[in-house]
C-alpha cells in the first residue's frame, strides 16, 4: 500500500445530495474542504448541473473548516447556474465560516442562510 | 555534528517537512494549530493561524513546480508566532504574487488574499528557479 492510500483513508469529505421541493437540490457537506477534498465537491456540484439542476442549496452545517479551494469550488458552480438563470444559496452558521465570507466579500455574491427552510425559501 | 548543540531553553523552533501533495496539508495545518495552542493564542486566532498555514502550503502544491516537499518552520518568537513555508519549485514571479480584488467572482486566487487578511505581518521572497518563501507573523493580543 502506498503512503498517500494511507492518509486517504483519515481526511474525507462527505457529500449527501437530495431533492427538495420544486426543481431544487440540496447538497449536505460534511467534513473539511481543502484542496485535496474540494474536487469530491466539485464533481457533485458539476454533475447536479449537467443533469439540468440549476437551484441549488448548499449546506456547509456540517463542515468544519473550508478554504480557499473549497470557496472556488462553490463560485465556480454560482457562475455555472447563474447561466441558466440558476441561483446557490449557502446554509451556514459557523462563525468561523461565515468571517472568510465576509473578508473574502463573498457574502455579497452568495445568499447566506442559517437553515436549509430559509434558504429553500429565498431560491423559490 | 562538528557544531555544539544549543540549550532547549534558546530554542523555540519547530520544523515539519511534507510532501508537496494535497493529501499532506491537513497535518501540516494541524501540526501547526497544536503549536499556536502551546502559545496560547485563541481559538479563533487559531483558527487563522490553520487557514494561512493551508492556503501557503495550497500554493506551493498549485505553482511550485518540481518540489518535492514543503518545510514549515514554526517559531515562537516574542511577540507571537513566525511562520516561515519554504518550498523548491520554479516559483511564481515576485510581480504575480497578488491579492485579488474583494467580491471577484473569479475562481481561484483567494488564497494570498486570505493569508494578508488574516496574518499580521507577510513577506514572500522569490527565487525563480528555487523557489518560494513565505514568512508570516501573527501577533498575540496583548
Amino acid at each position: 500500500m502506498q503512503a498517500s492510500n494511507r492518509v486517504e483513508k483519515t481526511l474525507d469529505i462527505k457529500v449527501n445530495v437530495r431533492e427538495a421541493q420544486g426543481d431544487c437540490y440540496i447538497v449536505e457537506l460534511s467534513g473539511e474542504i481543502d484542496v485535496y477534498t474540494s474536487p469530491k465537491v466539485k464533481d457533485a456540484i458539476g454533475d447536479l448541473i449537467d443533469r439540468g439542476v440549476y437551484n441549488l442549496v448548499i449546506d456547509l452545517e456540517k463542515v468544519r473548516y473550508i478554504d480557499s479551494t473549497g470557496l472556488g469550488v462553490l463560485i465556480g458552480g454560482l457562475k455555472r447556474v447563474r447561466e441558466h438563470g440558476g441561483s446557490v444559496n449557502l446554509v451556514c452558521t459557523n462563525p468561523q465560516i461565515r468571517k472568510i465570507f465576509d473578508i473574502t466579500g463573498l457574502v455579497k455574491i452568495f445568499g447566506i442562510f442559517d437553515s436549509e427552510e430559509a434558504a429553500m425559501q429565498a431560491l423559490v | 555534528m562538528n557544531q555544539p548543540l544549543p540549550n532547549a531553553d534558546d530554542v523555540d523552533i519547530v520544523d515539519l517537512r511534507i510532501p508537496c501533495k494535497a493529501e499532506w496539508v491537513a497535518l501540516a495545518r494541524l501540526s501547526v494549530a497544536a503549536v499556536a495552542s502551546r502559545l496560547n493564542f485563541s481559538i479563533d486566532e487559531i483558527e487563522d493561524i490553520k487557514l494561512a498555514v493551508a492556503e501557503a502550503c495550497t500554493n506551493a502544491i498549485q505553482h511550485a513546480r518540481g518540489s518535492p516537499y514543503i518545510e514549515i518552520k514554526c517559531e515562537a518568537v516574542p511577540s507571537g508566532l513566525r511562520l516561515s513555508i519554504r518550498d523548491f519549485g520554479r516559483g511564481t514571479r515576485p510581480e504575480h504574487i497578488r491579492s485579488r480584488e474583494m467580491a471577484d467572482e473569479r475562481v481561484g486566487g483567494l488564497g494570498v488574499f486570505l493569508i494578508r487578511s488574516l496574518m499580521d505581518d507577510v513577506d514572500f521572497e522569490v527565487h525563480p528557479d528555487q523557489g518560494t518563501l513565505l514568512v508570516m507573523v501573527k501577533r498575540l493580543a496583548v
